[in-house]
């Protein structure tokens, strides 16, 4: 069977280049970089190598990058760094982040830390304004993503960034999703604090890294060796690390086409699917969004039972339905933008990435019709519809 | 290709294949619940005579589990007493399918909800004729 990957957000097929450099680096490179013999500084110079593509990727220095275990860990340890090493203060993120920022903030929240979380407009955006309005004489630190994972929209951060400084506040993005999409320079958007993973960028899963600017002060997560400027104990994880340094670097130098091909093969699986299907809502941002993301609404049906469908059709995409999560609350991003309940449950996730090609598209689109056809068909919701024009395809503002 | 699946394959045949969906011409009985967390609608009709279900449909917006609960269920009770259709419970519904993941568990409610909700429709329309 045609098997077609739509879920790049959630993660990517490692790179044969990055691949390759991982499986070099396993079995051969195999000392213990704190190691002062010949073995131990052969990985300690692959990893500066890396440290250095990496922040040659976001123009940062390579004194500023900490290797992680992924995004997961870079969250954390930006927003616990901070509060905890700051003892006290306010917190300020917004309700459309990935749930390593949220869930995150709530658990400072339980150790007193205040947090305002910024609601956000129908698109998913937040604006500078409502930073700056939120910012109090107590708040240490603003955590706003880059670009969401759910449905693509991007935020701000340029404008952001120029608030938090005057206000002398640090600033935390988290640009797992951005990176690789759009150009992320830590100079250019003022930020403090960014968060980096391999997985999402054609790299390995299990490492990332977080860019602390020169002169932020972090409290680190657990205690240990003094690795990785005593920010991040444990023996590193080399081969993951060089990998990630060479999915960087790729990311960097391949990313005008790359934004090209992405956005090219999302149009035309959005512009396929609201010709062959009526009642298809676009959800985030119509022009401010990641060029790999299509996030949709299939009017009256459920989205677990559309992934169910195109699965036994080899295709892979994921949902922001109750459903699918076993949480029983849709997206709280879709929540957040103010979707409607029985919306958000028919949202369907295609992220394109950068071996999709258009013949994939047009599978896609040669399955999927007849797929929601037959979910409507036993869909109270759609026997009771309001019809619509024939064919009619309901945007944001229809 | 050996790739272990959310569903087993009685679920998954129930969810392509589903049985008796649609509406009735004149139903005796209609039953309509939504379950209120997950947002999830089933619909089901019933035609009855003789104290037994001649024939049964429904309509589901929902999860894989929803639909395919809706579909065993009418395989379940088509031309038993309604007395016997009113025995069935969400764990018979789950039992029949050879289970189902533990965070569908309540996937099945809105089956059985749905059924006893037609019956009690129609028993109530005998009540008032
Ligand atoms: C926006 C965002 N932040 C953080 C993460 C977590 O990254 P990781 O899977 O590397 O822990 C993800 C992906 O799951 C993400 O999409
Ligand atoms: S998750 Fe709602 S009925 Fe299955």
């Amino acid at each position: 069977m045609r098997e077609v990957y739509l879920d790049h957000a959630a993660t990517t097929p490692v790179h044969h280049e990055v691949a390759a450099l991982v499986e070099e680096h396993m079995l051969q490179v195999y000392g213990n970089p704190s190691s002062l013999h010949r073995f131990g500084r052969r990985a300690r110079a692959a990893m500066e190598e890396a440290r250095e593509r990496v922040a040659r990727a976001i123009a940062a220095e390579p004194e500023e990058i900490v290797f992680t275990s992924g995004g997961t860990e870079s969250n954390n340890l930006a927003l616990k760094g901070v509060a905890i090493r700051a003892g006290r203060g306010h917190l300020i993120t917004t309700q459309v982040e990935h749930h390593a920022v949220l869930h995150t903030c709530e658990a400072l929240e339980k150790q007193g830390f205040p947090i305002t979380y910024l609601p956000v407009d129908r698109y998913g955006r937040v604006t500078p304004e409502q930073v700056a309005a939120a910012i109090t004489a107590d708040t240490v630190l603003v955590s706003v993503m880059m670009a969401n994972n759910e449905v693509g929209t991007i935020q701000p951060i340029a404008a952001i960034g120029a608030i938090c400084r005057e206000r002398g506040v640090l600033l935390h993005t988290d640009a797992v999703q951005s990176f690789g999409q759009l150009n992320v320079d830590v100079r250019s958007l003022s930020v403090d604090l960014l968060t980096l993973s391999g997985h999402k960028v054609y790299g390995p899963k299990g490492v990332g890294a977080l860019y602390v600017r020169r002169g932020v002060r972090l409290a680190p997560l657990m205690q240990g060796g003094g690795h990785e400027r005593k920010r991040r104990p444990g023996t590193e994880n080399v081969p993951g690390i060089v990998g990630l340094g060479k999915a960087a670097e790729l990311a960097s130098r391949d990313l005008p086409e790359r934004a090209r091909h992405l956005a090219a093969m999302r149009d035309r699986l959005t512009r396929g699917i609201q010709e062959k299907i009526g009642d298809v809502v676009l959800n985030g941002h119509p022009t401010e969004r990641l060029p790999n993301n299509a996030n949709l609404c299939f009017r009256y049906v459920e989205g677990e039972s559309v992934l169910l469908a195109l699965d036994s059709k080899g295709i892979g995409a994921s949902s922001g339905s109750a459903c699918t999560s076993g949480a029983l609350e849709p997206s709280h991003v879709l929540m957040a933008m103010g979707l409607p309940h029985d919306l958000a449950q028919g949202s369907v996730r295609f992220s394109v990435g950068r071996q999709t090609t258009a013949e994939d598209i047009d599978y896609v689109l040669d399955v999927l019709p007849p797929s929601i056809g037959r979910l409507r068909a036993m869909s109270p919701l759609y026997a009771e519809r309001v019809p619509e024009a024939p064919g009619a395809c309901v945007t944001e503002e229809g | 290709m050996g790739e272990s699946q959310v569903y087993n394959d009685k679920v998954m045949e129930h969810f392509f294949n589903p049985r008796n969906v649609g509406e009735l011409e004149e139903p005796d009985g209609v039953g309509r619940v939504g379950n209120p967390v997950c947002g999830d609608i089933m619909k089901m009709e019933i035609k009855v005579s003789d104290g037994r279900i001649r024939d049964i449909k429904f309509m589901t917006f929902g999860c894989g589990a929803a639909i395919a609960t809706s579909s065993i269920v009418t395989e379940l009770v088509k031309g038993k007493t309604i007395e016997e259709a009113m025995e069935v419970t969400n764990h018979t519904v789950a039992q029949a399918l050879g289970g189902l993941p533990a965070p569908k568990m309540h996937c099945s409610n809105l089956a059985a909800d749905a059924l006893h909700r037609a019956i009690e429709n129609y028993r109530s329309r005998q009540n008032r004729t």
